[in-house]
């Protein structure tokens, strides 16, 4: 009986061929090309000019700039969805559901349009500035500076961050935390001890989905920074339209895959003891 | 304690919704242009139908991520139920290249595949926006289904087949059912990506060819017709609405799902 | 079994591929001569007379746009897409040409075009388009400076009130190298199609040095900010300056600062490359008919070479015909844009990067 189970189970493994027919053609051929057209010129000969250019100062500057800001909106956003997703957890049910909801719905929404929403709000004579005004306070100046650009990212990669967060944090078992207070945690031990440890995972995937589209968007720093603030994306988005010159944008993007790949590393090892499926004895 | 919890929830709740807000408030503000804050009107309400390019933008919009979601949901579907019989490392494998779109940047992501395109001879258009959207959504789908069909329990499915159901009768009398909330959320999920993907589909559009955010995009240098703000008013009216929807029918589906699981084991 | 198997694999592999792949691997499709490509810049041509073009020739047309020259000049020059009419501004004319791209007009088809168009345009076109047979002017104009009388009180007449300390975070620059370089090299009484590297270092180290003063690189539109007010200064074409008068009152607009300024043309011209290059003359000589252009030029507000528009609507534009239809001392003997060649164009990207991210 069981060799006749296992049989037909195994017989369903070929359901998995088109995406790995897919995967080659659509994932992994893709980024040969990249590879392709950022390491050889233009009559296909092997070369590193591309490469190299990428480490001009101007090149430096944008890339050192680029992550730090990313850097700093992912910690800002796990520094929100951290508190807010303990919060959630506690909700059960219905109103969890809604509350969930409720921060899934501006999804939905736009992202350009929100992006220019928040021009709106922190230009000079915005939003923001109109209220502080109105309430006799001195205007602040935001837009077109490095802050708004991080406010702005915030605002677009947060559900990125709270999703897998929320998600690894629901999963913990309420009877553990309760054995920490029982043995005598304060509340922060238990959060250093007990929480952050079980929902590693969480953070990591949440910071990952946060931390790339940051340090690669253009959209953002064009609209938020006015265009004085120039990251890595940008340049690529020139090289690839105005300046046309597409072996430079593709050697820029093979920096960018280096990151990546950390990144996928940095996942697969905090992963590596994924759950496997119950196996029934 | 409890109150401080409210009033943090509610400060996130007014930082995502600000922007929303203002978008909403912008539909109806008489002045064609973006700081001027001058009346009231309804018109840009009138003029959304007459607006071709935004209709059209809209509707490629839509179709794009209808049809994009379905095969996305699909394909990951089909992978699961194939990698479940797969061993750890298999899995582990699949597994991760499904999430190199996902880990990739946007913008690494938009030129490999407009640079695979253009290599393969295919026109940049319709279809080619298709085909992208596909591959971005997809390690979403399968993040949704995966996890569901990998803790799926075997029993019942082979009970079906024993009492002489054919597989694909089994499969859609006792897996689907198991199924259909993840099948529904991986759906929901790639269309709303599939919807406000900007980055991919700037690089692997062709010509003649907007989606809503392309569109914006491509009106941001001449100022945004006050249309788009009209437009994406409604469409997020549309989207309360559903939610809505979905949490009066939150029980009910609850239930379904319950009775559902029962009969199928039945 | 095994086989059937793999055949499924594959079936469900080409299912999503099948229900995209429609058209995707057709060869450009032959729609025989009813047909029209025009690829232009964003909302330049009304919609109304889209629609007459094909009630009166039974052409479809079939609109696409761009926002920049740049973006236009890679699917010409890959052959993605054959366009039929494009309508480039004067440097890229240029380009176009030298990398052989365009192919020379038949002017015997373009009557309106010879009878309205004026003389001194087609003067001008030949310091871009030397033999002068590729291009058709459309519409033309300077770059200026736009400026809110409430916030500036200092006479704007030269291009070094974007110097000017007072107005610091209050000044719109334009997201583009020429346009940017231009100014510096005005104001050094250098030419704007200067071949000189040290003179461009030179353009590149004032921009620099304005740099803190700049509120924004005008990516999203320099319009929005001037007319709420946002910004006291502003580097901007006539045409637009004209739609900024019109909404907010406060604005005025330098055509030419002292030092000189570029005089821009963007003409219609023909790729070779094209399938309809009859349709295409008639639609260029249909654009050039007096009731046609005068409907551009009230869509569109930006100053047209027709010489029968300024008649028809010198009147309703009051104050702002100055601006429409500039004496021809304004124009007479400044510059316009050429292609200074690829090493040139590389120095010039280089060039903005580094303004762009300086400091």
């Amino acid at each position: 009986m069981r060799e006749r189970l296992s049989a037909r189970l195994s017989s369903h493994s070929f359901l998995a061929l088109p995406f790995a027919l897919w995967a080659a053609l659509f994932i992994v051929l893709p980024l040969f090309f990249v590879l392709w057209t950022g390491l050889t010129d233009g009559a296909g000969r092997f070369t590193a000019e591309h490469l190299s250019t990428v480490l001009q100062p101007e090149y430096l500057r944008a890339l050192k700039l680029s992550v730090e800001l990313a850097l700093l909106s992912t910690c800002i956003c796990l520094v929100l969805a951290y508190p807010l997703c303990l919060i959630l957890r506690e909700r059960r049910e219905r109103q969890g559901l809604l509350v969930f909801l409720l921060f899934l719905l501006p999804l939905w929404m736009n992202s350009l349009l929100t992006t220019m929403a928040w021009q709106t709000i922190m230009e000079k004579h915005g939003i923001i500035n109109m209220l502080l005004s109105a309430l006799g306070l001195p205007g602040v100046h935001l837009i077109n500076t490095p802050a708004a650009i991080v406010i702005g990212m915030v605002y677009n990669f947060l559900p990125y961050m709270v999703l897998p967060l929320y998600v690894s944090i629901s999963r913990i078992d309420e009877s553990i935390i309760e054995a920490a207070r029982d043995l005598g945690a304060n509340p922060f031990q238990t959060l250093r001890r007990v929480l952050l440890p079980l929902s590693l995972p969480g953070i990591v995937s949440g910071s990952t989905m946060v931390f790339i589209p940051s340090l690669t968007t253009f959209v953002i720093s064009a609209l938020l920074g006015g265009n004085k603030v120039l990251l890595v994306g940008n340049i690529i988005e020139q090289e690839f339209t105005a300046a046309y010159d597409w072996q430079l944008g593709s050697a820029l993007s093979v920096v960018l895959m280096v990151f990546i790949i950390l990144n996928i590393l940095l996942e697969a090892f905090t992963n590596s003891g994924e759950q496997g499926k119950k196996r029934r004895p | 304690m409890e109150k401080l919890k409210n009033t943090y929830l509610g400060a996130i709740v007014i930082f995502l919704y600000a922007p929303i807000l203002v978008l909403i408030a912008q539909s109806f503000k008489a002045s064609r242009y973006r700081g001027q804050w001058t009346g009231f009107t309804f018109q840009w309400y009138e003029s959304l139908m007459e607006s071709e390019k935004i209709m059209e933008a809209f509707s490629n919009t839509l179709t794009i991520g209808v049809t994009s979601a379905l095969l996305a949901t699909f394909l990951a579907l089909v992978t699961a139920l194939g990698l479940r019989q797969m061993g750890h490392r298999g899995r582990m494998l699949f597994r991760g290249l499904a999430n190199v779109p996902l880990l990739n940047a946007d913008i690494v992501t938009g030129i490999s595949l407009m640079l695979l395109f253009l290599g393969l001879g295919l026109r940049l258009g319709y279809d080619t926006i298709l085909l992208a959207h596909i591959v971005i959504s997809l390690p979403y789908a399968m993040l949704c289904i995966l996890p569901q069909v990998l803790s799926m329990d075997d029993v019942c499915y082979e009970a079906a087949r024993d009492l002489g159901a054919g597989p694909v009768l089994a499969f859609r009398k006792v897996i689907l059912p198991e199924l259909l909330p993840a099948i529904m959320a991986a759906f929901l999920l790639c269309f709303a990506m599939s919807a406000d993907d900007f980055i991919v589909t700037y690089f692997t559009k062709g010509l003649g060819i907007e989606t809503l955010t392309t569109e914006i995009y491509a009106e941001l240098k001449l100022g945004v017709h006050p249309e788009m703000y009209a437009l994406s008013a409604l469409f997020f009216c549309g989207v309360l609405v559903f939610a809505a929807l979905l949490m009066l029918n939150y029980k009910v589906i609850h239930r379904y799902r319950k009775v559902g699981r029962r009969e199928a084991a039945v | 079994m095994k086989k059937m198997r793999f055949c499924l694999a594959l079936l469900l592999f080409l299912l999503p591929l099948s229900l995209t792949g429609c058209d995707m691997f057709a060869e450009k499709a032959e729609e025989g001569q009813d047909v029209l490509y025009v690829y232009s810049w964003g909302d330049y041509i009304d919609a109304e007379m889209l629609k007459k073009f094909e009630e009166e020739t039974g052409i479809h047309v079939v609109l696409d746009e761009y926002d920049t020259n740049e973006s236009m000049y890679p699917r010409i020059a890959e052959g993605a897409e054959d366009y039929d009419v494009l309508c480039p501004s004067d440097y890229m004319v240029s380009k176009l040409i030298r990398n052989g791209l365009l192919q020379p007009l038949d002017f015997e088809q373009l009557p309106h075009a010879r009878q309205y168009i004026g003389e001194d345009f087609f003067r001008q076109v030949k310091t871009f388009d030397r033999e002068g047979k590729y291009t058709v002017p459309y519409c033309w104009g300077t770059v200026g400076i736009i400026y809110n009388t409430r916030l500036v009180d200092d006479p704007v007449d030269s291009w070094q009130i974007l110097w000017n300390e007072k107005y610091r975070d209050n000044i719109l620059m334009q997201d583009s190298a020429r346009d940017s370089l231009m100014i510096p090299l005005k104001l050094m009484g250098k030419s704007m199609n200067t071949l000189d590297e040290s003179e461009l270092m030179a353009a590149r180290d004032m921009l620099i040095e304005q740099k803190p003063l700049v509120q924004a690189y005008g990516v999203d539109d320099i319009r929005d900010k001037m007319i709420s007010g946002e910004a006291a200064l502003g580097v901007t074409f006539s045409g637009e300056a004209i739609n900024m008068i019109d909404a907010n009152e406060d604005l005025a607009f330098l055509l030419a600062p002292k030092e000189g300024t570029n005089v821009w043309i963007d003409g219609w011209v023909i790729p070779k490359s094209a399938r309809h290059p009859e349709n295409a003359h008639k639609f260029i000589d249909f654009m050039c008919r007096p009731d046609v252009a005068v409907t551009n030029f009230r869509h569109l507000g930006y100053s047209t070479p027709n010489t029968a528009v300024k008649a028809q609507v010198a009147e309703e534009l009051g104050d702002n015909a100055y601006l429409a239809f500039p004496p021809e001392e304004v124009y007479e003997g400044q510059e316009s844009y050429r292609y200074l060649g690829e090493k040139l164009d590389k120095i010039y990207t280089r060039i903005w990067l580094q303004v762009k991210n300086s400091r």
